[in-house]
């Protein structure tokens, strides 16, 4: 990975949108990869990689449209680092730009919700006329069953938004930078049942892009390159009432599969970016991952071992929960976890980061993409 | 039953929540839910329960199914209470499971007839039914009145 950019704002909005934002977000991670748009062949989007090459007037021969909800990015980074490898293409460019918050000022933008029209399909037959509030429900489902089942409790999801909280103040594009404490979170409304609106992301305006390329070609570009060391993806259900087990998501394979191809284990991870849409989603990222066992991610993340100056360094961008949330968060997972590895991050930088995983989560649970990153030195 | 909307002589009523659309594979459920009887479609080969209701059997992609009446009991696996529903309609708190029948199957539905507050995971419940706005019912479950509470 040799180019990233991202954009959000403490006001939770951004000037451009559509295309232009996902244009200007190009245009700065080809510039930090040293690379113009001429050397580019391949391209990914999560709504049309050909709409975006035809605004861009380029003519990838690597194309890839991939949606699994919010960790599309990651099977991007999955699908372009097989390219290239293939011989496929020579530069990647992945692109996404979502403006919820300034749509909904400006009265436009996609309403979705339970009176959409839409034809027979599972969801509108079997969930959707029970009211479930989306995309919150689901994950609640997935909480009220973790605590039934292993213990956990409000605080201890509420620690998570605390600690996640504490690198926010530490990012000046983040939405939220006041200290936040447990007491703040379980007093803050409840939405759906565990979940308070404190355990729930953002919606704000946001966009990133990143570049990719071969290794080979990586070594006399501007800045040192970021390795993909393994990468894994899986799912399982579309709906939440088609989940196995709420408390094991498909990222205990996808997570499994990209160490092993990192030859890398879940103790030699200096920084992890999960996708944190709500706190649970992060908590079962913990388990999952093998950073602790199954249940035990409540006691884990106690005493503050994903905040500043804690063990495992966890969304010290400030996450989905404090930093940004457009809507599908992967991509800013990506870009942190690359701007860490390079040491770029100012206040907020993890001493000595070498190994970073980036854990995307789409839809409700349901399609989990893990990329395994690190420096020239884990090579 | 619960909540079974007055019938007005003349009007039509207005559908107070999202009502399901009807596939070909699953009209055979929807009519039947007229008479409020709840079928199950098995798949013969694999004998098993299949749920949500499709063209091909999930485990074997055959297409040997039959419907057979469901006794309508369960459990609670997990659920949440909204408290802020996206369907002004509805007014909340109410309570959204996934129930585990004893046919081997999980579906999303209500718990109704039992204040959210006292719902548990792992409570037993059984079918109960809300009318629709056009004569059919959606299923909806209701506590049994053991309660085994904890995991199952």
């Amino acid at each position: 990975m040799v180019g990233v950019a991202d954009d959000a704002s403490p006001t939770g909005e951004l000037e451009l949108s559509g295309r232009a934002l996902e244009a200007r977000m190009i245009s700065e991670a080809l510039e930090d990869a040293g690379l113009t748009l001429a050397d580019v062949d391949g391209v990914c989007h999560a709504g049309s990689s050909m709409g975006l090459a035809e605004f861009l007037g380029i003519h990838p021969r690597f194309t890839d449209s991939t949606n699994t909800g919010g960790s599309s990015y990651e099977v991007h980074v999955e699908h372009a680092a097989a390219a290239i490898a293939a011989g496929l293409c020579d530069v990647v460019i992945g692109v996404y730009a979502s403006t919820p918050r300034s749509d909904r000022k400006r009265g436009g933008g996609f309403r979705g919700g339970p009176g959409m029209m839409m034809g027979p399909n599972p969801m509108a037959e079997w969930e959707m006329p029970y009211g479930l509030r989306m995309p919150m429900g689901p994950y609640a489902m997935a909480a009220t069953r973790h605590m039934s089942q292993y213990g956990t409790t409000s605080e201890q999801l509420a620690q998570i938004a605390v600690s996640t909280r504490q690198w926010a103040t530490m990012n000046p594009k983040a939405r939220h930078q006041d200290p936040l404490t447990i007491e703040e979170v379980l007093a803050s409304p409840m939405q759906t049942s565990p979940l308070h609106l404190l355990d729930c992301c953002l919606v704000t305006d946001g966009a990133g892009a990143f570049v990719m390329t071969s290794a080979e070609r990586a070594r006399d570009l501007a800045r040192p390159p970021i390795y993909v060391l393994g990468a894994g993806t899986c799912h399982d259900h579309s709906m939440i009432s088609e989940m196995p087990d709420l408390t094991v998501t498909p990222g205990a394979i996808s997570g499994a599969n990209a160490f092993a191809m990192a030859g890398v284990k879940p103790g030699d991870v200096d920084l992890l970016m999960g996708y944190d849409s709500f706190t649970i989603t992060a908590l079962l990222h913990l388990e999952d991952l093998g950073f602790c066992a199954k249940g035990e991610g409540g006691p884990f993340v106690e005493d503050g071992k994903t905040a500043p100056g804690g063990s495992l360094p966890m969304n010290t961008n400030g996450g989905g929960l404090s930093y940004t949330h457009p809507g599908m968060y992967g991509m800013f997972l990506l870009v942190e976890a690359v701007r860490q590895l390079r040491g770029e991050c100012g206040v907020r930088q993890v001493d000595g980061a070498e190994v970073a995983v980036a854990h995307g989560s789409g839809m409700v649970l349901s399609c989990m993409s893990t990329i395994v990153m690190g420096t020239e030195a884990t090579l | 039953m619960s909540q079974t909307p007055a019938q007005s002589s003349e009007e039509k009523p207005k559908p107070r929540r999202f009502e399901p659309p009807v596939s070909p594979a699953t009209q055979a459920f929807w009519d039947a839910t007229r008479e409020q009887k709840f079928l199950l479609q098995w798949c013969t080969d694999c004998r098993k329960a299949i749920f949500f209701p499709r063209e091909v059997c999930p485990s074997c992609l055959g297409s040997s199914l039959e419907w057979k009446e469901s006794a309508g009991r369960g459990r609670v696996y997990t659920y949440t209470v909204e408290y802020r529903p996206q369907n002004p309609n509805l007014a909340g708190p109410y309570t959204v499971a996934l129930i585990d029948l004893e046919e081997g199957v999980r579906m999303m539905s209500n718990v109704v007839d039992c204040d959210p507050d006292r719902v548990s995971v792992g409570m037993d419940v059984g079918i109960a039914w809300e009318a629709l706005s056009d004569g059919r019912h959606l299923p909806m479950f209701a506590p049994t009145g053991s309660t085994t509470g904890g995991d199952q």
